[in-house]
């Protein structure tokens, strides 16, 4: 009974402690292919694009209603105390820090891991991996590093982009809401004297390492597939929770070593 | 299909004919620095020479899976020789294993006497290339007709990229899907796939060349015409071609020789008369089957 407790348990270690290599030795690969990054320029970009462009509608769309949330959440609770000139300072500092790259990471983890997952693990079970092999093309080159790079450039500019967009809606929030009522010129000053470069910079490069860990999961993957179209079906869900859980692992830690 | 619809057709088929492309095509090849290298190519690109290859103990298992038993085969240089069995023999397998893509357990596969296990390094340095067909044609989705088949050639910079659209353009044509270059690979039939899978293998200029049921989902016409494609690739190009199928006239009718599998095991070489006079009990359990056997004789 113990005996095959103890074999099931060391046997799930092997195997995470296996996956965990798999992923390591990818990633070296593919960071050893950046150096072929100028010539697949053009797949780069397209990737950026889907990234990118395609994601920013939605991302924009979701950060704007957090940062009306969090403005009508924290707002009315200052002013119970009069304290709602705050209210600049909290949602920028929160948005900068923290929300703006975590829910734009996750977004873009669901939208683009999930679909870099299928696609890649669909190569996979029809054979078009193996093609790739013997036309003597590296698929880690051809597919996992233009896919790195891509979200490792573009996801810092989406969370940019949400970043302002959300601290806006927080904003124009704290002006129209009749219980914050604070003018939108305080809550800029606000926002601007509790924002540094440096937190920026932190955020941004949260953002960074979140669209690393989206690339590299989604290709990691894809890779991985096996099994027909359920095998896919389950890649997708399988990237998804997996860059979920990193990206929350992650944050924990960066945020725990750059406070 | 109204007229203005057919005039429409017709002059994308005579833009696509163009040897440089639409503008997209050219504004996203463009990139490619190969575009000033002009019009010459790698030296060695053009000929291809057909290599021997010599299998000598070959095992293979998965888990208790025993799929390859010692597997001894030896294939001469310029033949066509076709590897035939049912289904689930490792047949399939067995032409991973020659690409690499799979590795054995033991033995060893030598092609012009090169291990094609070894390292890398001394694969580089290796004089020969192959490439293969594959059941499912295996064509890259996101790219279109013309840039499957010049995939190779760009990723590798073989050649200028003038060039390489007129190798497009001539392989497509001796698979007869000329002017085709602008088609999406969603917009094509099954043949018509496979036919595309053929002219992206032609474009290594391979020494070997490999086709995994190159029949399965073709229809008899389709199937004669890929033949007739194979045959006449035999004549103008010398290469090595090794064909694994289960379409069995097809096999006798291409082939120089043809070795029988069964269970894991080759269990008759022979030219395609001798296979068909061999009295072995398992070769005559598979040609003379009622309705894909080959007619008369016993049938």
């Amino acid at each position: 009974m113990f005996m095959r407790f103890f074999a099931t348990m060391g046997s799930k270690l092997l195997n995470v402690a296996q996956g965990l290599g798999e992923m390591l030795a990818l990633l070296c690969q593919t960071i050893y292919y950046f150096k072929e990054a100028p010539r697949n320029l053009t797949s780069i970009l397209r990737q950026m694009n889907i990234i990118g462009v395609d994601t920013l509608p939605i991302a924009m769309l979701v950060s704007l209603f957090v940062g009306m949330v969090l403005s009508v959440q924290t707002g009315t609770e200052l002013a119970l105390y009069g304290t709602q000139e705050a209210i600049g300072a909290i949602v920028g500092v929160s948005m900068v820090k923290e929300l703006g790259p975590v829910m734009t990471g996750l977004l873009v983890a669901g939208r683009i891991g999930s679909a870099m997952a299928a696609e890649i693990g669909a190569m996979q079970v029809y054979e078009e991996i193996d093609a790739l092999k013997t036309l003597e093309i590296s698929p880690v080159r051809y597919l996992a590093m233009p896919r790195l790079i891509a979200c490792l450039l573009t996801v810092p500019a989406l969370v940019a982009f949400a970043i302002v967009v959300g601290i806006f809606g927080g904003g124009v929030i704290a002006e129209v809401n009749p219980k914050i009522n604070v003018p939108f010129s305080v809550y800029y000053d606000n926002m601007i004297r509790a924002l540094s470069y440096k937190e920026i910079f932190k955020g941004l490069l949260k953002a960074m390492v979140f669209g690393g860990i989206i690339g590299h999961v989604g290709c990691y993957i894809g890779f991985k597939t096996s099994g027909g179209a359920r095998g896919i079906g389950e890649s997708t869900t399988r990237s998804v929770v997996l860059s979920f859980l990193l990206i929350m692992v992650a944050n924990y830690f960066l945020t725990r070593f750059m406070i | 299909m109204t007229d203005s619809d057919k005039k429409a057709k017709n002059g994308h088929l005579q833009n696509s004919s163009n040897p440089r492309g639409t503008f997209w095509s050219q504004l996203a090849h463009g990139f490619s620095p190969a575009i000033v290298e002009g019009d010459s190519c790698q030296v060695g690109y053009e000929s291809s020479s057909g290599v021997s290859i010599h299998i000598e103990n070959l095992n293979k298992s998965f888990g208790d899976n025993h799929v390859l038993k010692n597997i001894n085969l030896d294939i001469e240089p310029g033949e066509t020789f076709s590897i035939i069995g049912p289904s689930g023999t490792g047949k399939s397998l067995l032409l991973k294993h020659i690409v690499k893509l799979e590795n054995a357990d033991s033995g060893r596969i030598l092609i012009n006497d090169h291990d094609v296990s070894e390292t890398e390094a001394i694969n580089a340095k290796r004089s020969f290339r192959y490439s293969m067909v594959f059941q499912s044609s295996a064509l890259f989705n996101s790219l279109t007709v013309g840039e499957n088949v010049g995939l190779w050639l760009r990723e590798k910079r073989i050649c200028g990229e003038i060039r390489i659209r007129r190798i497009i353009q001539e392989k497509l044509q001796l698979v007869g899907l000329a002017g085709k270059q602008e088609l999406r690979t969603s917009e094509l039939s099954g043949g018509m796939k496979k036919r595309v899978a053929i002219a992206r293998s032609l474009a290594m200029s391979p020494d070997l060349i490999l086709y995994d049921e190159p029949t399965a989902e073709l229809d008899p016409v389709t199937s004669d015409e890929l033949a007739r494609v194979i045959i006449s690739l035999r004549e103008k190009v010398n290469l090595t071609t090794i064909i694994v199928s289960h379409d069995l006239n097809f096999a006798l009718y291409l082939s120089d020789r043809v070795a029988m599998m069964h269970d894991g095991e080759v269990v008759a070489i022979g030219t395609p008369d001798e296979i068909k006079k061999s009295q072995n009990p398992i070769v005559r359990n598979f040609i003379y089957t009622t309705t894909k056997g080959i007619q008369g004789e016993g049938g």
